[in-house]
């Protein structure tokens, strides 16, 4: 308590400075003023320096209580700067290189308790004015928790001279804090005019505290209850926005994690209970990556080794897929029952490769620099940089992928064979070539996914059966063998999985969503995009 | 409609097979326990007392693979959710359990039991009501997983889901059951599940003679499913389960209500299961919501397929066999368990599609084949 007593006590001088301008001098003068006797004068001198919002003043006053403030022999001030061995003094006012004076003729200027409190308060109120945003921001935001009438007075100081839109905002809601604590009656009713157009969930408690003070104008009260309407309305459609995002994301995840099964499930009818453990190889392959470029590279480079481990992860899971294919899927075509078996026997092995090799704990895959943070849209939510970059990558992905599909004669002759193998054969078509390039396709795909998804969570070996349930679901949902149903499927799951998160619970909405997707294929057994024709009965 | 007349192959019910299906019986069910009182521990044919209730795991293991068999053998739906009906017939044995132990929790409450103490809960809820009695538990093992089965597979048979479909939808149906579990408010243990049990019907659990009743009880049931599947799968409505795996739209054109004849099957199916994981619980002491997991019901198909997959000796057999090669090498080398259970998954799909029955079975049938002139149908 002590020093935001001292705080309040030294922004009330400031104010009293502000208000007096008499006192009021120039910032030489006040600067001056420092090197006097008396600590009653320095402390004058020490709110004026605050309230100027002179940025001068900070690397001032951080002297001033460091004791690096001196006086020389004619009375000017001097700041002496430490850099290593060396110590340089300058003119505090002019910044003139006075290194040649003679140390012995300077005194240092003595700091007491109380002076130390102003210097505080002063700094404080000079961070509305610092050359640094984020400090100023930072500062804008902290105001909000002591409303004051001084503070309102500084804060309309700092609105004058303020550039930054964002910084503004943050100044104008703090200001209107602080009005609402102290001002006149209009004063407080446009405040909370102000106040009723934000979402910070400050604002809310002190609303509520002149929603609940009866001793208050019955009409503020009102305008109180107006405020806290719209604020809830606000927040209300900001959630919903939020769980929106969210579930987009959710969709993007899940849709990179089963786009690569459309492709091995979807359109070659392989149960692949592998497909999981693909998705996990390609997050390890993130983490092999991200280690090679901690251990070989300079610091720097970190920031790119997504660059390496996509298509890194895209080849080694594809090859790997390949060679599964080739050594097992090949002698099981047409009978999807059995391919599940062998597959998660393959995705037994796989799990357990990676287990004997890794260990069982969590890996940390970190995100680049430029993937981490957010920024906030409308207020009230962050909408992270590594879940718009992985919707953004699933977009690309999926965009890719039917490029290939449709517009490459591999696409062409992929989709042949798994229309009438026996017809493509007779037509030229290498079938088993076509059979192992595709489901190397499918896999490399699942590895993209697996880093995607390193991104947003562990990476342990039970990675892929996490996600292997949900995949499925998604692909069977969406109607087998076509990759519109995938995406719709993953959106819609995504979405409805976080919009009833709030109403249910994580559990509950997730437990909603998979009987809905049951009952669901009972209506539609075949997805909601079911193929129609000759080709649906195959 | 079809019905449960024998077909016309009277040796499925002959002197023969009665004469080995007593001995294969007696020997099951008195040969373990009578080692276990009789031969002196330190004798080499001795059963010590852990070994007992292991073998009645493998049991009502091979109770479970073959209620899978009925089903994915000879009707061709592939469950991947046989392990819930499993789970659900032992939750309502661990209720029934729960109840027993009364004052002797740690908490000593005379009616809840200490999970539900712990999560402050002052009243029994309904669905725990009447679980103290054995008889109203026991009906609950079978309604239970049947009513589910009854449910969801009049749901999606009527809806004609079939093949992969039903598999899928199946195992989302484990997979929701088992995150529903792991719930604490849900009333059944969370994640911990329900352990610690004390008595069943008065004697206690921990006793090597209720262990050796547990046994015999285990054998019965094991017995009896059996009876019970071959009765099903030898009579005519057998035939049409055989006729609807291979050919499933020739049989509904040839007029035969596929969808009762894939619910009944199903249904009886779950209550087998759900008998399996009643007997289960008493004899591995706790139930928790692990047994959901879609592993778990993947594993089942398996030991189904490793031991023959339509033939109803290969699914126990596949089922003692897996179990007993997991227990030795999740000790005696834990690492290489998954290597060699994903191997097998792989081989027998690829080699051995007929299981270790089909590997038997195969030099008579070579032999029969060269004796007898082949039917003029196969000749093509």
């Amino acid at each position: 308590m002590g020093v935001r007593a001292a705080r309040f006590v030294a922004i009330l001088f400031v104010v009293m400075a502000i208000a007096a301008p008499a006192e009021a001098d120039d910032f030489a003068s006040l600067v001056g003023r420092l090197a006097g006797d008396s600590f009653a004068d320095k402390e004058k001198a020490v709110t004026a320096l605050g309230a100027q919002g002179d940025p001068r003043a900070v690397s001032l006053l951080q002297a001033l209580t460091d004791g690096h403030l001196l006086r020389g022999p004619d009375g000017r001030v001097v700041v002496s700067q430490t850099a290593g061995e060396t110590t340089r003094l300058r003119d505090a006012v002019t910044g003139e290189d006075i290194s040649r004076t003679d140390p012995d003729s300077l005194d240092r200027i003595i700091v007491n308790n109380r002076l130390r409190g102003a210097i505080e308060g002063a700094l404080g109120a000079l961070s509305l004015f610092s050359t640094d945003p984020a400090v100023r921001l930072a500062a804008a935001r902290d105001a909000m928790k002591h409303p004051s009438a001084p503070e309102a007075a500084l804060l309309e100081k700092a609105i004058a001279v303020e550039q930054d839109p964002e910084i503004r905002a943050a100044m104008r809601q703090s200001l209107a804090a602080a009005r609402l604590a102290s001002g006149s009656k209009e004063q407080r009713l446009a405040a909370i005019r102000v106040l009723g157009t934000t979402t910070d969930p400050q604002v809310n408690n002190l609303l509520d505290e002149i929603r609940a003070n009866r001793d208050l104008d019955p009409a503020l009260r009102e305008a109180a209850d107006a405020a806290l309407l719209s604020i809830g309305n606000r927040l209300k459609l900001v959630g919903l926005v939020a769980n929106l995002f969210q579930g987009i994301s959710l969709g993007s995840v899940l849709l990179l994690a089963a786009i690569g099964l459309a492709i091995t499930f979807g359109v070659m009818g392989v149960i692949n209970m592998a497909h999981g453990e693909m998705i996990m190889l390609g997050a390890y392959t993130a983490y092999v990556c991200q280690q090679l470029f901690r251990a070989f590279l300079p610091a720097g480079w970190i920031d790119a080794y997504l660059g390496l481990a996509v298509p890194m992860a895209f080849l080694f899971t594809g090859a790997v897929g390949v060679a599964v294919e080739r050594s097992v899927i090949r002698f099981l075509y047409g009978r999807p029952l059995e391919t599940l078996l062998a597959t998660w026997g393959v995705s037994l092995i796989l799990q357990q490769t990676v287990r004997s090799i890794f260990g069982a704990p969590n890996k940390e895959v970190s995100n680049p620099s430029w993937m981490t943070g957010g920024f906030d849209p409308i207020g009230g939510f962050t909408v992270t940089w590594n879940r718009l970059y992985i919707i953004v990558f699933c977009f690309i992905v999926l965009a890719v992928l039917a490029l290939i599909l449709n517009r490459t004669s591999f696409g062409l002759h992929m989709r042949a064979v798994t229309q009438n193998r026996a017809m493509a054969s007779v037509m030229g078509i290498p079938t088993a070539r076509i059979d192992a390039l595709t489901f190397g396709l499918g896999s490399g795909i699942a590895g993209m996914a697996g880093v995607a998804l390193s991104q947003v969570g562990n990476v342990s070996p039970n990675l892929g059966s996490i996600y292997i349930v949900d995949s499925f679901l998604v692909v069977v949902f969406g109607g087998v063998g076509n990759l519109a149903g995938t995406l719709v499927g993953a959106l819609s799951l995504g979405i409805a999985n976080k919009l009833l998160e709030p109403l249910a619970g994580v559990i509950l909405g997730k437990i909603a969503v998979l009987i809905a997707i049951i009952l669901f294929i009972q209506r539609r057994p075949r997805g909601l995009f079911a193929l129609k024709g000759r080709t649906a009965e195959a | 409609m079809w019905g449960f007349a024998p077909s016309e192959d009277k040796g499925k019910w002959g002197k023969r097979f009665w004469a080995s299906f007593a001995v294969c019986g007696i020997v099951l069910a008195l040969a373990v326990p009578l080692l276990n009182t009789w031969v002196p521990p330190d004798s080499s044919i001795a059963m010590p007392d852990y070994i007992v209730p292991l073998l009645g795991k493998y049991l009502c293991f091979a109770l479970l693979a073959l209620s899978l068999d009925l089903i994915w053998g000879y009707a061709g739906i592939l469950s991947l959710g046989h392990g819930a009906f499993f789970a659900l017939g032992g939750y309502c044995m661990g209720m029934y359990l729960m109840r027993q132990i009364g004052t002797r929790g740690v908490y000593g409450n005379p009616l809840l039991s200490d999970f539900m103490v712990f999560l402050n809960w002052k009243e029994l809820p309904w669905f725990w009501w009447e679980f103290d009695h054995f008889a109203y538990a026991a009906a609950m093992v079978v309604l239970v997983p049947g009513l589910l089965a009854l449910v969801f597979g009049w749901l999606a048979f009527r809806a004609r889901v079939t093949g992969v479909y039903l598999s899928i939808i199946t195992q989302a149906m484990t997979y929701a059951l088992m995150l529903a579990f792991f719930r604490n408010d849900m009333g059944f243990g969370g994640n911990n599940g329900m352990t610690d049990y004390k008595d069943i019907l008065g004697w206690d659990i921990h006793q090597s003679s209720t262990r050796r009743g547990l046994y015999i009880a285990s054998v019965l049931a094991l017995g009896l499913g059996y009876l019970v599947c071959r009765y099903i799968t030898v009579s005519k409505f057998g035939r049409l389960l055989l006729a609807l795996r291979d050919a499933e739209s020739r049989v509904r054109f040839l007029g035969y209500s596929v969808t009762n004849a894939q619910l009944f099957v199903f249904t009886i199916s779950a209550v087998l299961a759900g008998i399996a994981g009643a007997l289960y619980v008493p004899q591995v002491g706790i139930i928790n919501p692990s047994e959901f997991s879609p592993g778990n019901s993947i594993e089942i198909a398996i030991w189904v397929s490793i031991g023959g997959r339509g033939t109803l000796i290969g699914a126990i057999a596949g089922a003692v066999l897996v179990n007993s090669a997991k227990t030795w090498l999740t000790s005696a080398a834990p690492e290489t368990w998954l290597f060699v259970l994903g191997a097998l998954f792989i081989l027998t799909t690829l080699v051995f599609p007929h299981g270790i029955v089909g590997l038997l079975r195969r030099p008579r049938r070579i032999r029969a084949r060269a004796a007898a002139p082949m039917p003029a149908g196969e000749q093509a």
